[in-house]
C-alpha cells in the first residue's frame, strides 16, 4: 500500500489533535515536547499507525522523533 | 509522644448526585432533594470538560476525574493558590477509592478481546491503578509530600481521612489533602454488586425503613484540606472544623455480612470518642453509614446502643445515603463533608424516604424535613460519622465544626 506524505501528515495531526494539542499547532516541525506529547501517546499513535497502515514502531523508533514532521517522513518512507 | 498536634479543615469539595459543589450536597440534601434516578446516584451534570483540558481528561478515569474536581474545590476555599502555604514535600495526598478505574478496565478488556492483545491502551494502568486519583491530585496541584490510594471498600473514604489526620498528627505531614473517589456505574458494577445481593430491587434507598431491601448505588468524590491546627491559624486561614478523632477495627467474621451483635463497629466508635477526648454526651449529630441494606441498618443501629448507651436515642441521626446513594470508596470522605457541613450550617438534613418504621430500629433518625442542630453552645458543635465495609472493616471519625 502506498500513501501520500500528505495523507500521513493530516492522519497524524488528526491522531495527535485528539490527544490534546490544539490541530493549528500541530505543524511539521512542532516538537513533540512542545506539543506536550509524551512517550505514552507516542505509544497510541503507533497503534494507531499499525491500524491505518500496516507499519509496525517500535520504541526505539519512537526514541528518535523529536517533531511531528520526523513521525511523517518515518511514517511514509515505511508505508512505501 | 505528648499532646498531639491538632487537625482543623480548611477546605471541602465535593462531586456528588445532587451536582459539583460541597455546598450544593448540603442545600439540596437539607431541602429534601433526592439526587437518585432510574436507581443510580449518577453525577449526571458533571461535564469533564468544564474542568478539564482535553489531554487531563483522557488521561484520567471517571473516578479519578472526580477527584481532581473535588480537590480543585476543596484548595480554592483553603485559600492555596499557586504557592502553597507549606513546603510541597510536608503536603501530602490521599485519596481512597474502594475499585479503581472500573470502566478503564473494562473499556480494554473490550480492547484485547475484540481487536487483540496489543491493541491495550498505554494509558491503561496509569488510568485504571486505584492510586491514580492520588497521583493526579499530588501532579495536578504540585505536592509532594507521601501520597496514596487507600483501599477498604465502603470505609474508604473514612480511612482515607483518619489516616491523613494520624499523619499530620506524627508530624509526617504539615497538611494532607484527603478523601475518596469513585465511578462504578457501568453494567459490570452493577451486575456485580446486584449478585452480592446488596442492591435494592426498586432501586429505591430508604435507610431504617421497613421496607428497605439493598442500597443505590452512587458515584462521586468528597476531597478535604487538612492542615496542622495552629500553623493554620498563623496563616490565618478560614477553619472550617477539624478531624478530631479516628477509630477503626475489623470483624474478622463474614466476607460481607456485618457483624451480627454490632461490637466490633461499636468498638471503632468508641475509639474515635477516646481518641477525640469526647463522650457520648457531647456528640449532638450522627452521620450514620445507613445504607439501607437490611442487614446493615440492624447492626448500626445495635453498634450505636453499645457505643452510645443512653444517647443513642436522644442523638439525631441520618444517612447521607438517602439521598444520593452508597459512593462506596467516596461515601465515608462525602459524609465526613456532609457531616461538617450540618454542624456549620446548624441544620441536620433528615434521612430521606424512611416512612415505614422498622420496629427493631428505634432510635431517632430524622424522618422527614430537615431539623434545626441542637447543642449546648459551649465550644464547637461535635459529630460522629460512621462507616462499615465488605471485608468487615469499620470506622469512626469525630468531627467538629465552627463554634
Amino acid at each position: 500500500m502506498s500513501v501520500s506524505k500528505e495523507q500521513v501528515q493530516e492522519r497524524v495531526v488528526e491522531a495527535l489533535a485528539s490527544f490534546g494539542p490544539d490541530a493549528d499547532t500541530i505543524t511539521p516541525s512542532a516538537t513533540f515536547e512542545e506539543l506536550d506529547i509524551d512517550s505514552l501517546d507516542l505509544v497510541e499513535l503507533a497503534q494507531i499507525v499499525e491500524d491505518e497502515y500496516g507499519v509496525v514502531l517500535k520504541g526505539e523508533d519512537m526514541k528518535e522523533l523529536k517533531t511531528v514532521g520526523d513521525a511523517v517522513e518515518l511514517i511514509t518512507a515505511r508505508a512505501a | 509522644m505528648g499532646e498531639k498536634r491538632r487537625v482543623v479543615v480548611t477546605g471541602i469539595g465535593a462531586v456528588t448526585p445532587l451536582g459539583v459543589g460541597a455546598l450544593t450536597l448540603h442545600e439540596r440534601w437539607a431541602a429534601g432533594e433526592v439526587g437518585i434516578k432510574d436507581g443510580a446516584g449518577a453525577c449526571t451534570s458533571f461535564n469533564p470538560s468544564d474542568f478539564l483540558s482535553v489531554k487531563e481528561a483522557r488521561r484520567l478515569d471517571r473516578f479519578s476525574q472526580f477527584g481532581v474536581v473535588a480537590s480543585d474545590e476543596a484548595l480554592a476555599q483553603a485559600g492555596w493558590g499557586a504557592e502553597k502555604p507549606y513546603d510541597s514535600m510536608r503536603i501530602g495526598t490521599v485519596l481512597a477509592t474502594g475499585i479503581g478505574g472500573i470502566s478503564t478496565v473494562e473499556s480494554n478488556h473490550d480492547l484485547m478481546r475484540d481487536v487483540g492483545v496489543n491493541r491495550i491502551s498505554p494509558l491503561g494502568v496509569p488510568m485504571y491503578m486505584p492510586n491514580a486519583g492520588a497521583a493526579a491530585i499530588s501532579m495536578r496541584h504540585g505536592l509532594q509530600g507521601q501520597s496514596f490510594g487507600i483501599v477498604s471498600a465502603c470505609t474508604s473514604g473514612a480511612h482515607a481521612l483518619g489516616l491523613a489526620t494520624r499523619m499530620i498528627q506524627y508530624g509526617d505531614a504539615d497538611a494532607v489533602v484527603a478523601g475518596g473517589a469513585e465511578a462504578t456505574l457501568t453494567e459490570f458494577g452493577f451486575a456485580c454488586f446486584r449478585a452480592v445481593q446488596a442492591l435494592s430491587e426498586v432501586g429505591i434507598s430508604r435507610p431504617f425503613d421497613a421496607r428497605r431491601d439493598g442500597f443505590v448505588m452512587g458515584e462521586g468524590a468528597g476531597v478535604m484540606v487538612l492542615e496542622e491546627a495552629e500553623a493554620a491559624i498563623a496563616r490565618g486561614a478560614t477553619i472550617l472544623g477539624e478531624i478530631a478523632g479516628f477509630g477503626s477495627t475489623s470483624d474478622a467474621g463474614h466476607l460481607t455480612a456485618p457483624d451480627p451483635t454490632g461490637r466490633p463497629a461499636a468498638t471503632a466508635l468508641t475509639l474515635a470518642m477516646k481518641d477525640a477526648g469526647v463522650t457520648p454526651a457531647d456528640i449532638c449529630y450522627v452521620n450514620a453509614h445507613g445504607t439501607s441494606t437490611e442487614l446493615n441498618d440492624a447492626s448500626e443501629t445495635r453498634a450505636l446502643k453499645l457505643a452510645l448507651g443512653e444517647y443513642a436515642y436522644k442523638i439525631p441521626i441520618s444517612s447521607t445515603k438517602s439521598t444520593i446513594g452508597h459512593l462506596l470508596g467516596a461515601a465515608g470522605a462525602v459524609e465526613a463533608i456532609a457531616t461538617l457541613q450540618a454542624l456549620n450550617h446548624r441544620v441536620i438534613p433528615p434521612t430521606l424516604g424512611l416512612e415505614v418504621p422498622d420496629e427493631a430500629l428505634d432510635l431517632d433518625y430524622v424522618p422527614g424535613s430537615a431539623r434545626e442542630l441542637v447543642f449546648s453552645g459551649a465550644g464547637a458543635p461535635v459529630a460522629l460519622s460512621n462507616s462499615f465495609a465488605f471485608g468487615g472493616h469499620n470506622v469512626g471519625l469525630i468531627i467538629k465544626g465552627q463554634g
